[in-house]
């Protein structure tokens, strides 16, 4: 490796210190991001001109074909559809990982001419990559709604999981003894299958912190991948990934009130869950008619919406924004509460009310709702149902209890949008339906939306 | 070839860095911030270009391509999406609108005194 590729790999490992800092600070987030751009280009770009590359038709090939495919589906994709996508672009580094992991094993006399550590480092690289790569993709078909985004559990499941994951062990332990090519193609493949095993029960509330997890987990893996290539830079962008999203999966779990086992091993104890549902029975709840619901928001002086799941999956930030703006033509008074983890990722809805142009000054950190829902005519949810849940605070047993939620039952009138009366991702029946002061209005929230618009246009 | 332990040290003190430049992220970037980590650990481009750049047999050649081309769209749609996301933010940042600074310069690194940061924008976890 010459000097200069060196000190190249230096200045980029430098540049993701810097990307990762400005990341961390609103202000300095997007230049953050683009100094992490410019550091790969240098690192990508010098290894191709000072790594003494051969075989440049099939590299450039390859490149070609990944950034074909790359730019177009990280510029077309909807908001909306933004955590799936970054699911995405992690299983194929984690894939990526395990393949250089895997080819380095082949490229040394099927990892003969390996020392031993070296093949440590392989394997770890195999079986993380793995993992993240089979991980991903399930993720992904979670959020993308290709599968159910329920828990998927069945008989046995942790004594299957622990023995796929105990045969890895074994059979990698062999393959870093003494060297077995057909071992590291096994254990790659058992991986697979262990990743798919390890998201299937994780609910798709959940889902965005298994992929802060796996995101961490395809840093370890290239950090693996870069003690076997004696490559710093992997080493280091691999570590600083692996380490800074151990901390942020942590901090996820924690704006949601959870600890992160169990949000990982949670779906086991579904039964409990079950039980606390069940309570629910066949009380009444008030369901009212676009009309009445659309001349009391038109009267009332403050209105605060809490935006959630259900509007982002409706694609109905537009029309909230439409409705918003009726309603301050009207001098309403209109604020958007927005619960940290709401929408599919935390900060996600936040990013969909900006797409919508939201101006800022009405977008309100819960913290700051909190206080003002007691003076609030009208608290209007959208599609969010886990996070103004009050079991979190009044039903010790409750699996949601101690996660912080905006107060809307405080609010004078409280009315929800809602595709049904199931209960949300977390699977817990909501005490607030049921209360003499909430209104329900079914339907898809963009097309309820429409109607509340019309609504206060005639009131 | 470095040796072992000069790995290992990086490693170690790589692990100590990713906690540290972190350690107090408010909400709403949660998710630009893992999306561009994502991004981060698309350098494995590197090796890949490594693995592909010294491939003798057919098999290494199919592997390394495959590795180089889900490595590359690892970095690139990474780095776009994330530079989407943060798009949604700008001039948001800003304290108080209408005294809106235009972006620093590009070779000026994003000013690492960032505790100066509006409180309003640096609000503490949840419990």
């Amino acid at each position: 490796m010459t000097a200069a590729l060196h000190w190249s790999y230096l200045a980029a490992a430098v540049c993701f210190i810097l990307a990762l800092r400005g990341l961390s600070n609103p202000r300095s987030a997007r230049t953050g991001n683009l100094i992490g751009a410019f550091g790969m280009l240098v690192a990508v770009v010098m290894t191709l001109v000072a790594g003494h590359v051969h075989n440049g038709g099939l590299v450039a090939g390859a490149m070609v074909i990944g950034v074909a495919v790359g730019v177009p589906a990280a510029r077309m994709v909807h908001m909306t559809a933004m955590p799936q996508m970054v699911a995405a672009f992690n299983g194929v580094g984690g894939g990526a990982a395990a393949l250089v992991a895997i080819s380095d094993y082949i490229g040394h006399a099927d990892g003969a001419t390996l020392s031993s550590g070296n093949r440590l480092a392989v394997l770890l690289g195999v079986v993380i990559g793995s993992v993240s790569f089979s991980g991903s993709v399930v993720a992904f078909a979670k959020l993308q709604e290709l599968m159910t985004g329920r828990p998927v559990v069945y008989p046995l499941q942790q004594f299957v999981n622990g023995v796929m994951a105990a045969a890895a062990v074994i059979l990698a332990a062999i393959a870093i003894v003494g060297a077995h090519v057909g071992l590291v193609g096994l254990v790659a493949v058992i991986c697979l299958g262990l990743g798919v095993a390890f998201v299937m029960p994780i609910g798709g509330a959940d889902v965005p912190v298994v992929i802060s997890l796996l995101n961490s987990f395809t840093g370890l893996a290239v950090a693996a991948s870069g003690f076997v290539l004696s490559n710093t830079v992997l080493i280091v962008a691999g570590t600083l990934v692996g380490a800074s999203g151990t901390l942020l999966t942590r901090m996820m779990s924690n704006a949601m009130g959870r600890s992160l086992p169990n949000i990982i091993f949670g779906a086991f104890g579904a039964v409990v869950t079950a039980g606390a549902t069940g309570e629910a029975g066949d009380r009444s709840v008030r369901s009212g008619t676009a009309e009445d619901i659309g001349t009391l928001l038109a009267y009332s002086r403050r209105v605060v919406i809490v935006p959630g799941y259900g509007l982002a999956v409706a694609q109905a930030q537009h029309t909230i924004r439409e409705l918003a703006d009726l309603l301050e033509g009207r001098g309403v008074e209109v604020l958007y509460a927005v619960h940290p983890v709401a929408g599919r990722m935390p900060g996600h809805m936040n990013v969909l009310l900006a797409e919508a142009d939201v101006p800022y000054e009405q977008l309100k950190e819960m913290e700051e709702a909190n206080p003002i829902m007691p003076s609030t005519d009208v608290a209007l949810v959208v599609g969010a149902n886990d996070v103004v849940n009050p079991a979190a605070y009044d039903s010790p047993g409750s699996p949601i209890y101690g996660m912080p939620i905006i107060h809307v039952d405080q609010a004078a009138n409280v009315i929800f949008l809602k595709r049904s009366m199931r209960p949300g991702f977390a699977g817990i029946d909501n005490e607030l339906l049921y209360n003499p002061k909430t209104t329900l209005l079914f339907g898809d929230a963009k097309a309820t939306l429409s109607s509340l618009v019309a609504a206060v246009k005639a009131a | 070839m470095t040796g072992f332990l000069t790995l290992f040290t990086i490693f170690v003190l790589s692990v100590f860095l990713g906690f540290e430049v972190i350690s107090k992220v408010p909400s709403v970037l949660h998710t630009p911030l893992m999306s561009g980590t994502n991004a981060i650990h698309g350098i494995i481009l590197v090796g890949a270009i490594a693995v592909l750049a010294t491939a003798d047999s057919a098999l290494l050649k199919v592997i390394g391509f495959l590795a180089v081309a889900l490595a590359t769209v690892n970095v690139v749609g990474g780095f776009v999406v994330t530079d989407r996301m943060l798009e949604m933010f700008k001039g948001r940042a800003q304290h108080t609108p209408g005294t809106a600074q235009p972006a620093p310069p590009e070779a000026v690194p994003p000013a690492p005194a960032a505790p100066a940061g509006p409180a309003d924008t640096t609000q503490e976890l949840p419990r």
